[in-house]
């Protein structure tokens, strides 16, 4: 049988996450004046100077880079939410609600616009921190399910790019659970020990882990 | 193709579906159809009117900018213009390649199964012709003319085998991490008396991506 050379390990690469997380909106406030942009992935502007508008993250990076805008951080960017998020991360087992691509996002803005993030230390090494806390917790929801059969996985509150990273383990770890509880696999087993009738022995079961 | 359809998705029948498909926007269609093509083991639908009028989108963005130039519109707009331009071809080139490396793989698989085969644009079509064309070409010259009589087939290991196992095919059993739009409620992940999984709307899932083909092929559930 020829066999299959798994494509997907990683599926999206880091670039491409990036520029799927580029897409998101936040605010800016220009310096300068300039019309309307009728761009393809949508209409923004017009843009004058002092006035605060909506933009995606790639023209807010472009716009701050040519000196013309700055670049207000996001809410959650903040050292007293990211404080919240940070202990309620580290005293729950669940994952905290997060902006989906927070990691990317906050790599953007510390790239290009530092100046514009009151403490960034302090921001930096939070989300650092729960950046932590956060991967220990696969780690451990990992443990979990290599223990005990599973069928499908519930990743509540996982952000895209811890998804993208742990995509190859859990998909190759439920595959092959799922292949080896097929009643395929439990006849053979079955006639290797001499026909002896046997229940099928399925072990612990757990349809779905909630992480 | 449905000719009723607006960008290529199966028509939905309730007013929720019917509002969210008017505000999304061609460029939010490209990036989910780019983001499931990617994931999916098999391959999908051609959005054949979506990627139409994005190639129409294109062009006509193309030659606003050339416009622009030769206006003498100030290079930061133009670079502006460029750069979103940039992004959409990008997205509509990997989308068109990521099926494109799907084909060549399993190109065998495709050509025997009319609903894959379907799924093809007219141009995929003949590169799929062309590729297997090539394939048996090489394969027949470099090895398989060399072998005994029952073993010259390039679709079965020998002529005592029942069916075409020597065609590579996607694994449908493989886990995709995936989002559902809407709360689905119980959902059965298949034949075998599991119990249903409980699916909420927007959070992930790691599922077989046989349990949820149709729903993905609906557009209600997207992969990530």
């Amino acid at each position: 049988m020829a066999s299959q050379a798994d494509a997907h390990a990683a599926t999206f690469s880091a670039a491409e996450l990036e520029f799927l997380a580029e897409d998101e909106l936040i605010e800016i406030v220009p310096n300068m004046r300039m019309d309307p942009l009728n761009l393809i992935c949508g209409d923004f502007g017009p843009f004058r100077p002092q006035i605060a508008t909506q933009v995606p993250v790639w023209l807010a990076v472009a716009l701050k880079r040519r000196g013309k805008c700055t670049i207000r951080p996001p809410d959650w960017m903040s050292v007293e939410k990211l404080t919240q998020v940070l202990e309620a991360e580290r005293d729950a087992e669940k994952f905290q609600p997060l902006p989906f691509h927070y990691v990317e996002i906050s790599r953007l803005l510390f790239d290009h616009a530092r100046d514009d993030i009151p403490d960034i230390y302090m921001v930096r090494s939070l989300i650092e921190d729960i950046k932590d806390v956060r991967f220990h917790k696969i780690g451990t929801g990992l443990e979990i399910i290599s223990r005990e059969r599973t069928y499908a996985l519930r990743l509540k509150n996982l952000s895209a790019m811890e998804a993208n990273i742990v995509r190859p383990f859990v998909t190759r770890a439920l595959q092959t659970f799922y292949k080896l509880s097929s009643p395929d696999m439990i006849q053979d087993s079955d006639s290797v020990s001499n026909r002896q009738p046997q229940t099928a022995n399925r072990g612990p079961r757990r349809q779905l882990k909630d992480r | 193709m449905e000719t009723g359809a607006q960008d290529g998705s199966s028509g939905y029948s309730t007013m929720d579906d019917y509002e969210s498909l008017i505000s999304t926007t061609d460029a939010e269609l490209l990036k989910r159809a780019w983001q499931n093509e990617k994931a999916a083991p098999q391959i999908l639908r051609f959005e054949a009117a979506l990627i139409q009028r994005s190639r129409e989108q294109i062009k006509l963005m193309e030659e606003t900018v050339g416009e622009f130039t030769r206006n003498g519109i100030d290079p930061l707009t133009v670079s502006l213009y460029q750069m979103d331009l940039d992004r959409t071809v990008f997205l509509l080139r990997s989308y068109l390649r990521t099926r494109l490396q799907k084909i060549e793989k399993y190109v065998f698989h495709i050509q025997k199964t009319a609903e894959l085969w379907n799924r093809l644009s007219r141009q995929e079509k003949r590169f799929a012709e062309r590729c297997i064309e090539d394939m048996e070409k090489h394969l027949d010259q470099s090895v398989l003319s060399k072998l005994p009589s029952s073993y010259k087939s390039h679709l079965k290991q020998s002529s005592s085998s029942e069916e075409d196992d020597m065609v590579p095919e996607p694994r449908l059993d493989t886990y995709v991490i995936c989002r559902s739009k809407r709360f689905l409620g119980a959902f059965q992940l298949d034949d075998s008396a599991e119990e249903p999984v409980n699916i909420e709307a927007d959070d992930l899932y790691a599922l077989p991506y046989k349990s949820i083909k149709p729903l993905v092929e609906t557009g209600q559930i997207d992969l990530v």
